[in-house]
């Protein structure tokens, strides 16, 4: 416990000791991960969401299934899209 | 006799990556010139770039998909959400191994993944039947009367 308290002491006080470039990089660094992880988050619910409603529809209607796959894929796909507008912000903040 | 757990022939998911990913080499021409009057030589590479890395997601998406549904339907939960993020580390790594190069402008990368990947999904749908009859793409009239799915 005492070494994770120092660990986190240490972190603060290179914080305060940075240089305003140095605080600018750090935020834009850390914004670039909470951008990329955060934006992962609502896609992966709706993904999870979308194909357990699907293999229900396979499991009940199994003669729609090729049917039931291509509605699922194209859904997937416009879906993810979201994550992807999140990894662009992060490559944007972390390399542009 | 029971219900199949599994889809039976070709996967429709697969059928439609390959039409997308066909669909894509007429955007090669297009992403050259607006990769060339963004940012030149290095554009037209990265925005290149950024078109391989959309099409080869779509096709792994649709070969997880449609390999786990004719192996089981239950298998197919997991290969989406296993998938969705075995996806996203691979375009992770895929672009920031590259975002140090000479070559690579990130601003035009950046649009271009958004673009092409909604672009090409939005022009697909034009082509997409997922009918009982045709769970693929479109079947298209012939002269003769034969019913074969849209290729172009």
């Amino acid at each position: 416990m005492s070494a994770i308290a120092s660990a986190a002491s240490q972190a603060i006080e290179l914080a305060v000791e940075a240089t305003p470039d140095e605080q600018k990089a750090n935020a834009a660094a850390s914004s670039a991960g909470f951008a990329y992880g955060l934006a992962a988050i609502g896609p992966g619910i709706g993904i999870g969401y979308l194909v357990g409603q699907a293999v229900q529809a396979m499991a009940r209607q199994p003669e729609a299934a090729g049917q039931v796959q291509t509605t699922m894929f194209l859904g997937i796909a416009f879906t993810e899209a979201l994550a992807l507008i999140g990894f662009v912000v992060f490559i944007l903040l972390k390399f542009a | 006799m029971s219900a199949p757990d599994r889809l039976e022939g070709p996967s429709p998911a697969i059928e439609v990556a390959l039409d997308m990913v066909r669909r894509s080499l007429y955007l090669i021409p297009i992403a050259v010139i607006f990769g060339g009057l963004i940012a030149g030589t290095e554009g037209v590479l990265s925005v290149g770039y950024a078109i391989g890395v959309v099409v080869i997601n779509f096709f792994l998406a649709a070969v997880l998909i449609g390999k786990a549904a004719q192996v089981n339907f239950a298998l197919v939960f997991g290969a989406a959400l296993g998938g969705f993020a075995l996806r996203l580390g691979l375009i992770f790594l895929a672009v920031t191994l590259v975002a140090g190069q000479a070559w690579v402008r990130i601003v035009p990368m950046g649009i271009t993944l958004i673009v092409t990947h909604l672009g090409l999904l939005l022009w697909e749908l034009r082509y997409v039947s997922a009918s009982m009859a045709y769970p693929g793409l479109k079947p298209k009239e012939h002269r003769h009367g034969v019913r074969e799915p849209v290729r172009s």
